[in-house]
């Protein structure tokens, strides 16, 4: 919070901050996998999908290399189905090449619960075998309810459960932020208060 | 949404826009390899078919299949219904089983309204009488948005027996909602009296129509449903009404030829204009896989009443 009754949210990354850590994971993922040969990314939709593409440009930039890009809806394998009182929206899915065998770089904004990575991985073995999944997050805000965990984090922040994380891409946004805003302040906007 | 799909009625321009939306991403499932997804796990599905119908039921009943739902086919022949039973019967045994949608067929216009008022499940119109076939609109205007892009303004015409269609009235309901032009062609006893109503035009010369058009949608000549004699012959209708190889010539190079199928070669449609690439006939029916499984996903994949939110499960995929 900015103040007693202000509303804005607290910036945690700006453009530039998430510039350098997208450049910082693309070499992480580059030394950790030995290069970029057998690599695909796949981004969880939406905005993990956006990310995932800048993600591939750095690879480019660094290696002359192009990594494929993937967007993944996990909806349909979502653990929720049901509990809420309208079916989530769904987005799109494009996996457009083989993943039997190459290593799958899984790419989300925000890493919270762990329950859309669990449903993503079920997802993707239903494309097929990939040798590994390996995991990329802009931000890891805790507060994990299943045994996940990142490869490759953007920024750690420490975080309450009734605050939320989110994160703005130009693409979609029109601008490149981190935010975290209170719970509180949405439930009090959203009564009028 | 409403709970219940029964007639289109029951969806504003909104949720046919979402309906449609949905099932392009069921579509993508089709394309899959592995072609299910667990979206409705643990949930049943109940076909209800009074009259047959191979098409629309194995259609539901691969839909169900691939949102991995439980899926039992009900069908009049060999069951209770056979030995007497009535309709408020089987709903009543279906209800006391647990199914969570049951599709319906049935030869009386309005039986799947009656069944709603026994049931706690989603209730889905598969065709009743002469009334309503909603399903085949949603997936037939699918397959209109997917080939032209859009649906606002586009030319439609319904040709052939109008009156005893339940399809046609869905699809002139549905094409009307989403701003489609649309005119039915057929005799003047084929046309149903009311029909200035619904908001389309009407016409008898379908060769007038056809240069005008961006989709010719053609009905099947349904003998079973006329009790009467509506035209002299069938060779005179389909001389008059049939798409034949000149007249397909008539329409503007993209347009589409459309048939909710079982086709009557020869009459409604000539075999070779049914085999032609501007005839999306077999799109049509896989398109009609995906807006019964966004049907029905859409139907089932919420509570349907407001409660709590699970926690970390925000509406987005930003959630964890």
């Amino acid at each position: 919070m900015t103040g007693p009754g202000g509303a804005g949210p607290t910036r945690l990354m700006d453009a530039a901050e998430i510039g350098r850590a997208l450049t910082r994971i693309a070499h992480e993922i580059l030394e950790r996998n030995k290069g970029a040969e057998r690599l695909v990314f796949v981004g969880i939709a939406a905005r993990g999908d956006d990310l995932a593409r800048r993600l591939s440009w750095e690879i480019e930039r660094i290696e002359g290399t192009t990594v494929p890009v993937g967007a993944l809806d996990i909806t349909f394998y979502r653990d929720d189905i049901g509990m809420r009182a309208e079916a989530p929206e769904v987005h799109e899915t494009r996996i457009d090449f083989d993943i039997n065998g190459r290593t799958v770089v899984l790419v989300d904004d925000v890493l919270f619960s762990g329950r859309t990575i669990r449903s993503a991985m079920d997802a993707l073995v239903d494309f097929g075998r990939p040798s590994a999944i390996q995991l990329a997050v802009l931000v890891d805000r805790g507060h994990r309810q299943l045994p996940i965990r990142a490869d490759f984090v953007g920024k750690n922040v420490p975080t309450r459960v009734d605050e939320d994380v989110r994160v703005a891409i130009r693409e979609v946004d029109g601008e490149d932020a981190v935010l975290l805003e209170e719970a509180m302040t949405t439930t009090a906007r959203r009564e009028g208060a | 949404m409403n709970q219940h799909l029964l007639s289109i009625h029951d969806v504003d321009a909104d949720d046919i826009v979402r309906i449609l939306d949905t099932a392009e991403s069921f579509r993508e499932v089709g394309s899959r390899v592995i072609k299910k997804v667990p979206a409705l796990r643990g949930r049943t599905v109940v076909n209800l078919f009074y009259e047959n119908s191979t098409r629309t039921r194995i259609s539901f009943e691969l839909a169900a299949k691939r949102l991995s739902a439980d899926v039992i086919n009900f069908s009049t022949s060999g069951s209770s219904v056979s030995k007497g039973e009535s309709l408020k019967d089987t709903a009543l045994t279906l209800q006391a089983m647990g199914a969570d949608a049951i599709v319906i067929r049935h030869s009386s216009s309005g039986a799947p309204l009656t069944l709603t008022r026994w049931v706690n499940g989603s209730v889905l119109n598969a065709g009743d009488g002469t009334h309503e076939h909603p399903t085949q609109a949603l997936l037939d205007l699918y397959t209109m948005r997917d080939r032209l892009g859009r649906l606002e303004g586009l030319r439609v015409a319904i040709v052939g027996d109008v009156l005893h269609s339940r399809v046609a009235r869905s699809l002139s309901f549905a094409l009307v909602k989403m701003g489609a032009e649309t005119t039915l062609v057929g005799p003047p006893t084929l046309i149903p009296p009311d029909a200035p109503a619904w908001g389309v035009e009407v016409a008898h010369d379908v060769e007038a129509v056809l240069p005008k058009l961006d989709v010719c949608y053609l009905l099947r000549v349904q003998k079973e449903r006329q009790r009467q004699q509506y035209f002299p012959s069938v060779r005179e209708y389909s001389r008059l009404f049939g798409l034949s190889r000149a007249r397909v010539g008539l329409l503007p190079e993209e347009a589409l030829v459309m048939h909710p199928g079982p086709m009557n070669r020869g009459i409604e449609i000539d075999s070779d204009v049914a085999d032609l690439p501007r005839a999306v006939i077999e799109e049509q029916v896989t398109n009609g896989i995906a807006i019964r499984m966004s049907l029905l996903y859409l139907l089932l994949g919420g509570s349907g009443s407001p409660g709590e939110e699970p926690v970390g499960a925000r509406t987005g995929a930003a959630d964890g």
